[in-house]
């Protein structure tokens, strides 16, 4: 650990009535860096961004996040300190309008006074504005966002995490579902973030894990198996017999 | 939303704007005293109803414990009434006191004497309690049916309550006002019967300006993520306890102002409007007329009530039936109601079933993209 860390994972123990979903897993993270984090189907990759984010309170171990715990802060707390997150299957408010579902994420302060009795600001505004470009939905801005196609679903709720701009991203499984072309922007739009922003990247494609040009942190059963990058981690023996090795799905 | 669509809406509100506003004025010289006072009792309720909408439609949260609310607020106004109209009585306090051998007036009364505090104490005192009970409830993450049993229960606690003290609120027999004066009128004169309808045909349009003025724009779009997916608000950095809370607490104002009407035009508040099925058929006034309308709400509560009254008179046995079998038709074939049909595509479905419109092409757009190959 050291003072150039955004985040620290210590000894992070959950127990669901005693299975060990993360046992004693130790992760950092340095400002601006793109992280990647792979590991078979019930390996605890939720698990560990459901701890960061206060919707999973680790039996054992401290995350320390700007040098503050966020052990036992509520969730809206933790995200008001800066840390987004991006559901596994994308969790948008499919009754709300794209422009509707970004206004909700660009709001500060995030109050009933100010939702309720002022307008939103013109910078937010041009911020939602520059957002939908980015993500490819100017034309939809009215369209419920309920109406969309899974890739365009998914691409929403990226462009409402950095609309809420935190300083440490998570990204649950931004892929899945998306086609090759999505795959390879959505890969690029995620690189350009980082440096700014830090970002952990969950997914299990690995044509898209290396676009991300990264450093991995492999988690199996629990704990960080193996880090480095995607050469070194292709190379490790531990690796392949868990994860590499067997055929992708 | 499609061109032709606006155009339906502007033509339902506007419509709807004459209608009311004819009825509005014609009401008093039309109906007789007595359909009048019925119009305006059904009225009252709709508030009531518009706060159930706020909760339920838009927040998702499903209270069977509105009739707390709307009792308090009854029993306020009638507490002002009873206390102002009792100089004649033993003690100057109000005549059921005698029967029980109160000669001193609970310490709870007295500020009731005072038109300015009755006035808002109507909607305040209500949306305290329930905004009390609103942050308990939802700091502990009590949800959905949970949620609603919880409220249920709450119902009867204070329906017991309110029943057992005789000796602070006459108990069962409640408050009557129709022999009470207000400002030196009989309350349950023509003249004051006609006052309160025109008082609450306001206070409804009020209140429909004021529950759409809370919907719209960020705040209400909030309420509606909360509906959809609490947790997904929750990590985009809002705490729904406070949003929830709020919104029950208004419902809670609403269903206040709505009791106060009703007590005053029904001549007497009782226990009675703290019974389970009372506050089960608010959700029923609004789950018809369509939920997350605020319009719906209105209509639901009005056009239920005024059916329920004709059917009474003409079948007394067989309203129930009548009810439960229009709840049962909307929750199959219209969950959205019937303005929430009506709004959506229900009329043209209808008619192109029966050949008698075309298809239209509500979302080109759309089918372009499927047409290039996207996921949906
Ligand atoms: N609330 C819970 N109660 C009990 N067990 C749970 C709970 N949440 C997760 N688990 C278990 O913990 C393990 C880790 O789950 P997690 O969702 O973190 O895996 P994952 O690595 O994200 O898998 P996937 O690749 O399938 O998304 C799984 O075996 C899962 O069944
Ligand atoms: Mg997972």
């Amino acid at each position: 650990m050291n003072n150039q860390d955004l985040l620290n994972l210590i000894n992070i123990t959950v127990s669901f009535e005693g299975f060990l979903a993360l046992n004693k897993l130790n992760l950092n993270l340095k400002k601006g860096e793109l992280r990647a984090v792979i590991g078979p189907n019930g390996a605890g990759k939720t698990t560990f961004l459901d701890v960061i984010t206060g919707k999973v309170k680790p039996t054992k171990g401290e995350v320390i996040f700007k040098g503050k715990s966020l052990v036992g802060r509520k969730e809206h707390k933790i995200a008001r300190l800066g840390v987004g997150r991006k559901f596994q299957s994308p969790r948008i408010f499919e009754n709300l309008t794209v422009k509707e579902n970004l206004e909700i994420s660009v709001t500060t302060p995030k109050s009933p006074l100010n939702l309720i009795n002022k307008n939103i600001k013109d910078e937010q505004l041009n911020e939602i504005e520059r957002l939908m470009k980015i993500v490819n939905l100017a034309q939809k801005v009215d369209s419920k966002a309920g109406s969309l196609s899974h890739g365009q679903k998914q691409w929403l709720e990226i462009a409402m995490l950095v609309g809420q701009k935190p300083d440490l991203m998570l990204v649950d499984e931004p892929v899945a579902g998306l086609t090759d072309e999505e795959t390879d922007l959505t890969a690029d739009l995620l690189k350009s973030l980082s440096g700014e922003n830090t970002v952990v990247v969950i997914d299990h494609d690995m044509e898209f894990i290396r676009r991300l040009d990264s450093n991995v942190s492999v988690l199996n059963q629990g704990t960080v198996l193996c880090e480095g990058t995607m050469e070194t981690i292709q190379k490790d023996k531990k690796v392949i017999d868990v994860y590499l090795g067997r055929p992708e799905d | 939303m499609s061109l032709s669509k606006v155009k339906f809406d502007k033509k339902i509100v506007l419509s709807f704007w004459i209608i009311l506003i004819a009825l509005i004025i014609a009401a008093p010289t039309l109906l007789p005293v007595f359909r009048l006072n019925l119009l305006g009792r059904y009225l009252s309720l709709s508030i009531v109803a518009l706060g159930v909408d706020l909760i339920w439609g838009y927040t998702g949260l499903l209270s069977l414990g509105q009739g707390i609310f709307f009792a308090l607020g009854g029993y306020c106004a009638a507490m002002y009434l009873q206390i102002t109209s009792s100089s004649e009585f033993p003690n100057n306090i109000p005549e059921f006191f005698a029967l029980y051998g109160v000669e001193k007036l609970p310490f709870f009364w007295e500020p009731f004497r005072s038109p300015v505090f009755t006035f808002f104490a109507i909607w305040i005192i209500p949306a305290l309690v329930a905004g009390l009970i609103g942050f308990l409830v939802f700091r502990n993450r009590i949800k959905g049916v949970y949620f609603s049993i919880l409220t249920q229960a709450s119902l009867l606690v204070f329906f017991n309550f309110f029943n057992g003290q005789q000796k602070l609120i006459n108990g069962t027999n409640g408050l009557k006002t129709d022999v009470t004066q207000l400002f030196g009128q009989m309350v349950g004169s023509e003249f004051m019967q006609r006052i309160f309808f025109w008082i609450t045909a306001i206070l409804v349009i009020a209140a429909w300006f004021f529950a759409k003025w809370v919907v719209k724009g960020r705040f209400g779009n909030i309420l509606i993520g909360i509906r959809d997916d609490e947790p997904r608000v929750r990590f985009t950095g809002y705490n729904p306890v406070i949003f929830k809370t709020i919104i029950f607490s208004i419902a809670g104002g609403l269903a206040g102002i709505s009791g106060a009407l009703y007590t005053v035009q029904s001549g007497i508040v009782s226990p009675q409007f703290m019974t389970v099925p009372f506050s089960i058929e608010m959700v029923i006034w609004v789950a018809v007329g369509g939920r997350g309308t605020l319009l719906g709400a209105i209509l639901g509560a009005v056009f239920i009530n005024y059916a329920k009254s004709l059917v009474s008179e003409a079948l007394p046995a067989s309203w129930m039936f009548i009810q439960g079998g229009l709840f049962i038709l909307v929750v199959t074939a219209l969950p959205e109601g019937v303005l929430g049909w009506i709004q959506g595509d229900g009329p043209r479905n209808l008619l192109q079933r029966f050949g008698l419109k075309r298809k239209i092409e509500t979302y080109p757009s759309l089918e372009v993209n499927n047409k290039e190959g996207n996921n949906e």
